[in-house]
């Protein structure tokens, strides 16, 4: 790619606002954690919604990829899909609980809390020889 | 021997690329792998944990914003050393390329003194799962940090005399040397909200 002086000078002025804005997300991303918000789920949602905004902003204007070759978008997606899988895997995994507990599948050797209903049983055996 | 490595300058006709640019991409894809899966097993660890510590008790927030600050800093002398080459200015790309090698630097130096802080503390990899995976995730980027001022500090120093030479392809490896920068700042820009912050 060629490029003129007058086109890199314009690159350069978005270089200094990328800048600014990364300096002012990244205290927004600390203010934000100071807040006590209840949900631990809004917290998440919050942090990862700024650190994509400024992940954004350096892959766009720093690593170019706002003017890329397509070659380069179609290997970034496929990343993306094999990324998705491997944060699906966990995240499946810990949807998978044994029906009636609090608990996960491969807590099964920890002694789990009785069914409701079922408290009396468990009381009397002590979880042995079911 | 010298073999001349094709389409390093001019763009491949079948990528529209020029090869180490794919390459890095491609390269930057594995990484993002390497990493994502790491993230992938903290959420794991963290969300199947019966007790989890509270993480801004064990970092220090301070410290890992300043850090922040160093590493968004030096990705900007990054892209300032390949535009002040694209400018024809070599002096201007020296200072740049210069300063951020040292904001590299910086990032280790203060990364010592918080791992310092922690060894203090008694906090080790085998404390617990948060301790572990923080060494872990931060340890592999600082190694990353590492391999980034070794190509940075060649660029900076012996590999420079290749401007007077071949211009184009020097500019290219600056770009490419960047790519690499700017993903280990990437990087940084997940880690620091989810180790330290949340």
């Amino acid at each position: 790619m060629s490029h003129s002086h007058e086109d890199i000078h314009k690159t350069i002025r978005s270089y200094v606002m990328v800048f600014v804005a990364l300096l002012i997300l990244t205290g927004v991303t600390v203010g934000v954690s100071y807040i006590h918000l209840e949900s631990i789920g809004e917290r998440v949602a919050l942090a990862l919604v700024v650190a994509g905004i400024k992940a954004s902003l350096v892959a766009l204007i720093f690593m170019h990829l706002k003017a890329e070759r397509s070659l380069i978008y179609y290997s970034l997606a496929l990343t993306a899909v094999f990324l998705v899988v491997a944060f699906g895997l966990p995240l499946w995994t810990e949807s998978d609980k044994i029906v009636g507990t609090t608990h996960k599948v491969w807590d099964a050797g920890v002694q789990v809390p009785a069914m409701p209903g079922h408290a009396e049983a468990a009381a009397g055996e002590h979880g042995e020889g079911h | 021997m010298d073999i001349e490595i094709p389409y390093s300058v001019e763009e491949r006709p079948d990528t529209g690329l020029t090869s180490p640019k794919l390459g890095i991409w491609l390269f930057l894809a594995s990484e993002v792998m390497l990493f994502g899966s790491l993230f992938s097993s903290y959420v794991l660890l963290r969300s199947g944990a019966e007790f989890w510590p509270t993480q801004s008790d064990i970092v220090n927030i301070p410290l890992a914003t300043l850090n922040t600050a160093v590493l968004i800093s030096s990705s900007v002398t990054m892209v300032m050393a390949w535009a002040s080459l694209k400018l024809n200015n070599f002096a201007r790309y020296k200072l740049y390329m210069g300063l951020t090698f040292l904001a590299g630097v910086g990032f280790l130096v203060i990364k010592t003194i918080e791992y310092a802080e922690k060894f203090e503390h008694h906090y080790y990899p085998s404390t617990n799962n948060f301790i572990g995976i923080y060494f872990m995730l931060t340890g592999l980027h600082a190694i990353h940090v590492i391999g980034g001022m070794l190509v940075n500090g060649f660029l900076w120093g012996p590999g420079a005399k290749m401007w007077k030479t071949e211009p184009e392809k020097f500019v290219n490896r600056v770009e490419v040397a960047g790519l690499y920068w700017h993903f280990v700042d990437l990087v940084w820009i997940f880690l620091f909200p989810v180790l330290y912050l949340l």
